[in-house]
C-alpha cells in the first residue's frame, strides 16, 4: 500500500491509529503533496439539515500554508462543509454533523472542545460582507476585547496592522469613527477579513468571498487573498472556476449524488484542470457540465 | 370591468374604513378637549408643586407625582433587566425551543391577559403581606414590574429577533461568547426597540390603577421612603372624582397631568422608533 511510503503519517503523526485507518488517509495518499502538514482534515464527515443529508461521507485533508478550493454546483454543501471546521452549524438549528474533524491535533466535534477558543483559531469571511453596523474602529474593539485584549494603544496598533494587511488603512485611517457601513462592498469585505485576521487566526474560511462585489473590487479582494497564503491556511470555497485556477494550489470537487452532495476529487490545482482522473471533473472543469 | 355589487361593497367598505378612523380619532380628540377645557382652568405651577389638602380638593399634587415616579423607578429598575435576560433566552440562546422556554412562553400569553385587580390582590398577598412590605412604594412598583414584564419581554425579544442573522452569526464566527454576543452586538443593535418597549411598559404602568390599590395604598403625604405608602397619579384621579365631593376640578387637571406625561412619552417613543429606521439603513 502507499499507505506505509506517507512519510507524515509513517511514524505515527499528530493522529492516533485509528484515526490513519481511515478513508482520510486514503484521500490523503491518493493526492495530497506529502511533504506538507495538515491543518485540517475531515474524516467520514456527513451533514444533515433535519433529515436531509447535505453532504456525505467527505474524507479529506487541508495543508498548511496553502490556498485551497472548494468548487462545484450550488446546493451541493460546499459551504456547510466549510462550517463545520469552526462549529458554526452549532447555530444553525436542526444541523447534525458526524464523524471526524481535525484542526491541528484538536478533534473538534467533541463535546469537550471550546467552540470560542476554536473560532478564535479559525476565522470565517462570509459572501455578504457582514461588518457590524457599528463604527469602523468598533469593528475591531468588540472581538479584541472578547479576546482579552483592553489596552487601548494595543487595540490600536492591532487595528492598523490588520487594515494594513488587507490595503484599507489608507482609504480609512481618517474615518475610523465612522459607520462601518458606509464603506462600498469590497471595503466591507476586506474590513471583515481585517477583523478576522486581528484575531491572529491559523485558518481562515471564506464563503464565496468575491461573488457579492463587482468585478474590480472582487479583484481587489481576491489579489488580498492569494497574499494570504504560507502565513495562514485558506479554504475558500467558489462558484468560479478560473478564480479556483487563479489563487488555489489544491481543489476539492464536490458534486451532488444521489441527492446529497460528496467529494468527488481532491488534487493539485493543475492535475485537476488538466489531468483530472475523474470523468465529471473533466466535464465540469472544461465548462461541459456543471 | 367590476360588478355594480362589487362597486357597492368597494365604496361601502372605503366608506366604512374612514368613518372608523374618524370616529377614533374623534374620541381621543373629544377626550382631550374635555380634559382640557374642565381641566385647565385648574393646572397652574402651584397646583404642580403644592401637596394636597383637604384630600385633594385644594393644594396641588407635588406629593402624588413623586409616589408616582417612585413607584414607576421601582417598577423599572426590576422589570427592565429580569425582562431583557428573559427576552434574551427567548430569543433563541439555546438551540433548540427547550420546554422551559416554552412554558416560558405561555406563562407569558396567560400573565398579559391577566386583568390588573388580579396583579394587585396577588401584589397584596405576595408583596405586602407575605414578604412584609405593608402598602408601600415598594411593593406597589415590584407589583406593576410583573404586569409589565410580560409585555416588555415581548416588545425585546422582537427586537433580538429582528437583529440579522449575519451579525449573529459574524459575532459567532468570531469568537464571541455568549454573553460578548449579547452586550456587545445584540443589545446596541436592539437599544432603540427596547426603548420602544420600556415605553409601552411605562404607559401602562403609569395608567395603572387596580393594581397599586391593593399594594401602593392611597396615602396621599409626601413619601418618605419606599417604604411609605404613595398615592400614584391615577389613584388620585380615581379617588377624587369618585370619593371626594367637589373634588371634580382637581381631578380633571390631574388627569391632564397624567395624559400630558403620557403623549411626552409616546413622542419619545416616536423618535426612538424613527432613530431605529435610519440606524439600521445600509449604506
Amino acid at each position: 500500500m502507499i499507505t506505509d511510503s506517507h512519510p507524515s503519517h509513517r511514524n505515527g503523526g499528530p493522529y492516533p491509529e485509528d484515526f490513519l485507518e481511515t478513508p482520510c488517509h486514503a484521500v490523503a495518499s491518493a493526492g495530497h503533496p506529502s511533504d506538507t502538514p495538515s491543518a485540517l482534515c475531515s474524516t467520514n464527515l456527513s451533514l444533515w439539515y433535519g433529515d436531509k443529508p447535505a453532504f456525505q461521507a467527505v474524507s479529506a485533508m487541508v495543508g498548511k500554508g496553502r490556498i485551497t478550493a472548494l468548487v462545484g454546483p450550488s446546493g451541493c454543501g460546499k459551504s456547510s462543509y466549510l462550517m463545520c471546521f469552526n462549529r458554526l452549524t452549532d447555530l444553525i438549528s436542526g444541523c447534525r454533523v458526524t464523524g471526524h474533524i481535525r484542526v491541528g491535533s484538536d478533534d473538534v466535534l467533541d463535546n469537550s472542545t471550546d467552540v470560542v477558543s476554536l473560532r478564535r483559531r479559525v476565522g470565517m469571511i462570509f459572501q455578504k460582507p457582514n461588518p457590524f453596523p457599528f463604527s469602523i474602529r468598533r469593528n475591531f474593539e468588540i472581538p479584541l476585547k472578547e479576546n482579552g485584549i483592553s489596552e487601548r494603544m494595543d487595540i490600536e496598533e492591532i487595528t492598523e496592522a490588520s487594515l494594513r494587511s488587507v490595503g484599507l488603512w489608507n482609504e480609512v485611517k481618517d474615518r475610523l469613527g465612522a459607520s462601518a457601513l458606509n464603506l462600498s462592498g469590497g471595503q466591507q469585505q476586506r474590513l471583515c477579513i481585517a477583523r478576522a485576521l486581528s484575531l491572529k487566526p491559523e485558518v481562515l474560511l471564506l464563503d464565496e468571498p468575491c461573488s457579492a462585489l463587482d468585478p474590480i473590487a472582487g479583484g481587489v479582494v481576491e489579489d488580498m487573498i492569494s497574499g494570504l497564503k504560507e502565513r495562514y491556511t485558506v479554504v475558500i470555497v467558489t462558484h468560479n472556476l478560473a478564480q479556483a485556477r487563479r489563487i488555489a494550489d489544491e481543489v476539492m470537487v464536490f458534486w451532488m449524488r444521489e441527492g446529497c452532495g460528496s467529494l468527488i476529487e481532491q488534487g493539485e490545482t493543475a492535475q485537476i484542470f488538466e489531468a483530472p482522473r475523474d470523468a465529471i471533473t473533466a466535464a465540469y472543469v472544461n465548462g461541459v457540465r456543471g | 370591468m367590476m360588478s355594480t355589487s362589487g362597486r357597492v361593497s368597494s365604496v361601502l367598505a372605503g366608506f366604512l374604513i374612514r368613518a372608523s378612523a374618524v370616529i377614533v380619532t374623534g374620541l381621543f380628540l373629544w377626550i382631550l378637549f374635555d380634559l382640557l377645557r374642565q381641566g385647565l382652568g385648574g393646572l397652574s405651577w402651584e397646583f404642580l408643586l403644592a401637596d394636597p389638602v383637604n384630600a385633594g380638593r385644594e393644594g396641588g399634587i407635588r406629593s402624588i407625582w413623586v409616589s408616582t415616579l417612585l413607584i414607576l423607578s421601582v417598577c423599572m429598575a426590576t422589570a427592565v433587566p429580569l425582562g431583557v435576560a428573559a427576552a434574551a433566552y427567548l430569543a433563541g440562546f439555546t438551540r433548540e425551543e427547550s420546554n422551559l422556554a416554552q412554558l416560558l412562553r405561555r406563562s407569558l400569553e396567560v400573565l398579559a391577559a391577566m386583568p390588573s385587580i388580579v396583579f394587585g390582590l396577588f401584589g397584596n398577598a405576595l408583596f405586602s403581606k407575605l414578604f412584609g412590605m405593608g402598602f408601600s412604594i415598594l411593593s406597589g412598583g415590584l407589583t406593576l414590574a410583573c404586569m409589565v414584564l410580560p409585555i416588555l419581554i415581548r416588545v425585546v425579544e422582537e427586537e433580538f429577533r429582528a437583529v440579522p442573522s449575519e451579525f449573529r452569526m459574524g459575532a459567532a464566527a468570531l469568537g464571541l461568547s455568549r454573553a460578548g454576543m449579547l452586550f456587545r452586538v445584540l443589545l446596541p443593535l436592539a437599544l432603540p426597540g427596547i426603548t420602544v418597549g420600556l415605553a409601552l411598559g411605562v404607559g401602562r404602568a403609569l395608567a395603572e390603577t387596580a393594581a397599586l390599590i391593593f399594594t401602593s395604598g392611597y396615602v396621599d403625604r409626601m413619601p418618605g421612603s419606599l417604604f411609605d405608602s404613595g398615592r400614584s397619579l391615577s389613584i388620585h384621579i380615581f379617588d377624587l372624582s369618585m370619593n371626594v365631593p367637589g373634588g371634580d376640578t382637581n381631578a380633571y387637571a390631574s388627569a391632564l397631568v397624567l395624559v400630558g406625561l403620557l403623549l411626552i412619552i409616546n413622542g419619545i417613543t416616536a423618535m426612538a422608533m424613527g432613530k431605529r429606521f435610519t440606524g439600521r439603513k445600509r449604506a
